[in-house]
């Protein structure tokens, strides 16, 4: 491609070229080369291939066969690749109570937590977006909850939340009036906005809050990289045509910015989908914030039923490509044409 | 346009300017309160006594003479000598971290150049292998990972983490390297080649130096990813608190009554810190680095 240019060829020009067969020559010391490159790129990523498909690719086929087996911890050691392939697993774990309700906490969790970080990560776009001074290290810290380690944020947030000292509770009860405590990260109580029951308990409602406040740094960083690429010339004309800042947001800025936008969802979709860590740290999994990822985890650790486990991890994984699927053929299009 | 539609449209735009002026400044203080607020409360809570804490939850800062460091000694010393053992731990981090580092770029660099520059069969297949394993749910590989290093014994070492993490970050770091191997021209090693060097040879001398700044910059990226990991150090290392790194051990004894907060506060701020201090050192690195590739391209 790049590199089998005219002047690629070495074994070749190093002799003086004879005019006459210096095509030929030149023909034959381009495909020597040629050879040379694809000895070289097979050497040179066999390592990583290597680690990768053994790490990786291997054990995706490998959960494949667990999840159609009885293995548990117990008897780990004596299966193998060949055993008793069976549904079991697959049936006990769909009819198995809660796992519906997680599922659904699941995609209530990934939407929220994707929307919020979203969201917050354009407002901090478009309010950095004119200089001033120390303006670079204001963006700087905004990617500090993303960079942190997810262990010291999750512990720092359930500090904070903390009923009996908790900074926010102080201040909920002493300034805001609360009449008590609230348990951000233990109660199980739906919110209701004017009456109505969302479903979602106050717990889901703080764990996509976290989600929010640690990925929206990523968003922000995107959009503002999207942000700096509009040429000021497009703005500037608006201006003098007299388009206000919010018709010049919905009307030069915003279109910009949707392919962006919709890259970022597919991505912090997929990652919100399969987290495990945020919500495992916080509340463990109780009070109505059981996602997919934790019960895969419980399943596997706390009741040592490796083949459910895979199963489940498995429904996981395949909801997840077809909801993706279902994204880019609903949006894709209309992307190309943004 | 008539001049009372015009006039109101001024007005509009003079309302707009004059909200949206107005409300910058607050959105900017607001950001930076939840980003660094929970940053800055968790370095006073480390600084203060436990008692003080629960007698007066909502100060901001301590009061003065109140300020102690016992904290720190208290969760770095080994557990023998009372302490938590976080000076352990941090010796298990730094020696996965580092070893992760290393390993992934002897892979990586060579696979993001091969990737980048030679024409071999699969080419593509194989970089989009390695990206589409960067979407796959950690919690799915978790399984026959945690299966596998269990049955051959090796789960509870450092050294079975750090082959996890390897295979983890090698398609991210190869995917980022890649794009930089792109920026270099490629002249610049047909002019070696012309020379006489070998394709091996033209690597290691003319692009490999120039993508230093990338190959830095990367390896700060896995390094934070590695020290940051929670997912597969909790699954392999549970059982063996000696082998625990800091995020394990700041989550088991986050769980414990016996263990104050404030000293699990100190722990935080231990394992925070080097990330917060790389981050900032790798920031105005990298952005040398992504210009200077620029302007050569």
């Amino acid at each position: 491609m790049t590199v089998s240019g005219p002047s690629a060829p070495a074994g070749a020009t190093l002799e003086a070229p004879d005019p006459v067969q210096h095509d030929q020559k030149y023909r034959r010391g381009r495909s020597a080369r040629a050879r040379e490159d694809r000895r070289t790129g097979y050497l040179l990523i066999t390592p990583t291939f290597v680690i990768v498909f053994t790490m990786v690719v291997l054990p995706i086929l490998w959960t494949l066969s667990l999840a159609f087996q009885n293995v548990r911890l117990l008897n780990l050691r004596t299966t193998g690749v060949i055993g008793d392939y069976s549904l079991d697993n697959f049936q006990k774990v769909l009819t198995s109570p809660g796992f519906v309700d997680a599922l659904v906490t699941t995609l209530v969790y990934s939407v929220a937590g994707t929307a919020c970080a979203i969201g917050l990560g354009l407002v901090a776009a478009l309010a950095l977006r004119q200089p001033f001074r120390g303006r670079g290290l204001v963006r700087a810290c905004m990617l500090i909850p993303y960079v942190a380690p997810v262990v010291a944020a999750a512990f720092i947030w359930s500090t904070m939340l903390n009923p009996q000292f908790g900074v926010v509770n102080h201040y909920g009860t002493t300034l805001l009036g609360w009449d008590e405590p609230i348990a951000f990260l233990s109660s199980g109580q739906p919110v209701s906005v004017f009456g109505v029951d969302l479903h979602v308990s106050k717990s889901l409602l703080t764990v996509v809050l976290f989600e929010g406040w640690r990925s929206f740094p990523f968003a922000f960083l995107f959009l503002t990289a999207r942000m700096q690429a509009i040429p000021d010339s497009l703005e500037e004309a608006a201006t003098v045509d007299g388009a206000t800042p919010t018709q010049r947001f919905r009307y030069i800025v915003l279109p910009q910015l949707l392919p962006t936008i919709a890259v970022l969802t597919v991505l912090r979709f997929i990652w919100t989908f399969n987290n495990f860590d945020d919500i495992y740290l916080l509340t463990g999994g109780g009070s109505g914030t059981q996602v997919v990822a934790v019960r895969v985890y419980d399943y596997l650790i706390n009741r040592g039923d490796i083949g459910a486990a895979a199963a489940q991890a498995l429904v996981l994984a395949a909801i997840l490509a077809v909801l993706v699927t279902v994204y880019l053929k609903l949006f894709g299009r209309s992307e190309e044409v943004a | 346009m008539t001049t009372s539609t015009r006039a109101s449209t001024i007005s509009r735009d003079a309302v707009e300017r004059r909200v949206f002026g107005a409300l910058r400044p607050l959105v900017i203080a607001f950001l930076l309160v939840i980003t660094l607020f929970p940053f800055y409360y968790m370095v006073i809570l480390s600084f203060r006594p436990l008692d003080a804490v629960l007698q007066d939850p909502g100060a901001l800062w301590p009061k003065p003479g109140e300020i102690e460091w016992g904290t720190y000694r208290d969760v770095l010393a080994s557990q023998s000598d009372g302490g938590q053992g976080f000076l352990n731990f941090m010796k298990n981090s730094f020696l996965v971290a580092i070893g992760t580092v290393v390993l992934t770029l002897l892979v990586s660099v060579p696979g993001a150049y091969a990737v980048s520059r030679l024409d071999f069969f699969g080419r593509r297949q194989i970089s989009a292998l390695f990206l589409g394993v960067y979407f796959f749910p950690a919690i799915l590989l978790a399984i026959p990972l945690f299966v596998f290093f269990t049955r051959i014994g090796q789960r509870g070492t450092l050294t079975g983490l750090l082959i996890v993490y390897v295979a983890q970050v090698a398609a991210v770091s190869i995917y980022m390297l890649r794009n930089y191997f792109d920026t270099i021209p490629a002249s610049l090693e047909e002019a070696a080649a012309i020379d006489g060097c070998t394709r091996l040879q033209a690597m290691r001398h003319i692009s490999l130096p120039l993508a230093l700044p990338a190959i830095a910059s990367n390896a700060l990226f896995v390094f934070m990813i590695a020290w940051n990991e929670f997912l597969f150090a909790l699954l392999f290392l549970v059982e063996n608190r000696e082998k625990w790194t800091v995020s394990l051990g700041l989550s088991q004894l986050s769980g414990s009554i016996e263990v104050p907060t404030t000293v699990l506060m100190a722990g935080s701020v231990i394992l925070t810190l080097p990330i917060i201090v790389l981050f900032f050192l790798s920031e105005r690195w990298l952005a040398g680095g992504l210009t200077a590739g620029a302007e050569k391209g």
